[in-house]
């Protein structure tokens, strides 16, 4: 048990690291496209309400693996034009299209909460922001988005979190991300106790994202805490639920 | 060829197998529901009412298995209880052949055990929201436990519990194209299968991704009439009609 670690222990870090990288750049990226999308999914004009529906439910109804092959395997079938395009380096690399892949699917769902919090954003506090004169802008600026990023914030983090666990398919597609190492030391070891080190690995890696974001979440709702100093005990405790891993 | 011809059925298209391998796919998914959910009832069952050492592990249980990858549960479970299981019967009988776990029963032991860590968290939530003057009204006519919980509690913990329980459902049918990578053969490894001999991969899992597409938009639309049934005789702000 404890010598794979040892023997492996450099080959499942190495696996971390790509799993973290494939994950924050992805999130990163979504996180940018999710709000010009999720604004525009909120706005009045159908036109461009209707495409954006279109593509968050095709990403958040089909499995991420699907998506995966279509994005590698399926570019494979239009390699002269990708070619000619210029762009075949790109779809040739399993971790750009890990990557792309990643980005899309994620931006789906991101959007989905994005539109809920938005949604969610208290009226009368956009009211006030007309009544003071502030610019369309403006009023995302200091008004709505604040408040729409501090109500999804919770669900956000458990996207995230499912995009970490979910990134163990790139190991389909030859990468060696935690579960790619992983698969390769048991088909050298079939020694079963490498499957448990990477389910520890997996664990320590939400739940140390898990106390990140909670700890993120206390700094965005520090100001609504402030009032209510004596119950802080049992809002600290709604709070944790809150942040749990549950979709 | 064209691609209705790869599509089609019969020998020289595609349709039949990939129809075959669709079939799988549900079957899969409607053999974990069962498994799952009982299980899910169990652990919440457990994590609500059991001693200290029982609530501990239902919650170690489902905050383990709400943190791994999928992947990473079923080629535990495949290989694991595959190892096992030889172990088991060699030492039972020195003599016996090596016996191969069926893809299938990994895949519904997997998913179900993912399941049921994610619904038995749905479970407890519903159970909390219950309000409890129900209950109470139940005893004050005289109603046994039992009754209180067939026709007051039972009822709206199905009510509760069904918008979650039915994003774990869309989740799940989602979730089984991961057993094609231990060579299940569902709709994903036909398709691979397809691939292989005709070299047309963007048609084959594009295919495949509209079937998921479909099935989930079909499961999404029972879902919202299953919901609108349970709630029917709640008056809400919208949101339940």
């Amino acid at each position: 048990m404890m010598d794979i670690l040892m023997r492996f222990s450099g080959q499942l870090l190495a696996g971390a690291g790509l799993t973290l990288q494939l994950t924050a750049i992805a999130a990163l990226l979504a996180c940018a496209l999710a709000l010009p999308l999720a604004i525009a999914r909120c706005s009045e004009r159908g036109l461009l309400r209707w495409p954006i529906r279109l593509f968050v439910s095709f990403f958040r109804g089909t499995p991420l693996l699907a998506q995966l092959f279509l994005v590698y395997y399926g570019s494979g079938q239009f390699r002269a034009e990708l070619s000619q395009l210029g762009l075949w380096w790109f779809f040739r690399d399993p971790y750009y299209c890990a990557l792309l892949t990643f980005v899309l699917n994620s931006t789906a769902y991101q959007v989905e909460i994005l539109r809920g919090g938005l949604r969610a954003v208290p009226y009368g506090q956009i009211e006030a922001g007309v009544a003071m004169g502030l610019s369309r802008f403006n009023q995302y600026r200091t008004i709505i988005l604040p408040n729409a990023y501090r109500i999804a914030f919770p669900a956000l983090g458990n996207e995230i979190i499912l995009l970490l666990k979910g990134s163990a398919v790139v190991s389909v597609i030859t990468l060696f991300d935690v579960m790619g190492q992983t698969r390769r030391i048991f088909s050298q070891t079939f020694d079963l106790s490498v499957y448990l080190w990477a389910a520890l690995l997996y664990l320590l890696m939400t739940s140390a994202f898990v106390w990140l974001w909670h700890r993120l979440e206390l700094g965005l709702t520090r100001h609504q805490r402030a009032r209510q100093a004596p119950s802080t005990a049992t809002s600290l405790a709604s709070k944790r639920v809150s942040a749990g891993v549950s979709p | 060829m064209d691609w209705l011809t790869y599509l089609s059925f019969g020998d020289a298209g595609w349709g039949d197998e990939l129809l075959q391998g669709l079939g799988v796919t549900l079957a899969l998914a409607l053999a974990t529901l069962p498994v799952g959910l009982l299980l899910g009832l169990l652990v919440a069952a457990l994590a609500l009412f059991g001693a200290r050492p029982a609530r501990a592990l239902a919650l170690a249980f489902s905050t383990t298995l709400r943190g791994l990858p999928e992947l990473l549960t079923l080629f535990i479970i495949y290989h694991g209880v595959g190892m096992g299981l030889n172990a088991l019967l060699r030492w039972y009988n020195p003599a016996a052949g090596y016996l191969e776990l069926s893809p299938f029963i990994a895949g519904v032991l997997a998913l179900g055990l993912v399941f049921a860590a994610y619904s038995s968290e749905v479970w407890r939530g519903a159970w909390q929201a219950l309000d409890g003057g129900q209950r109470e009204a139940g005893q004050a006519m005289g109603l046994r436990r039992l009754t209180i919980f067939r026709v007051i509690e039972l009822p709206q913990l199905l009510r509760l519990a069904l918008p979650g329980l039915g994003n774990l459902w869309i989740n799940l049918l989602k979730d089984t194209a991961l057993v094609s990578v231990i060579a299940l053969s569902d709709l994903m490894r036909m398709a691979n299968i397809a691939v292989g001999t005709t070299k047309k991969p963007f048609l084959f899992f594009l295919v495949v991704c509209l079937a998921y597409w479909g099935v989930c938009l079909l499961c999404e639309c029972l879902l919202g009439r299953m919901e609108r049934r349970a709630n029917r005789g709640y008056r809400s702000g919208g949101a339940a009609a």
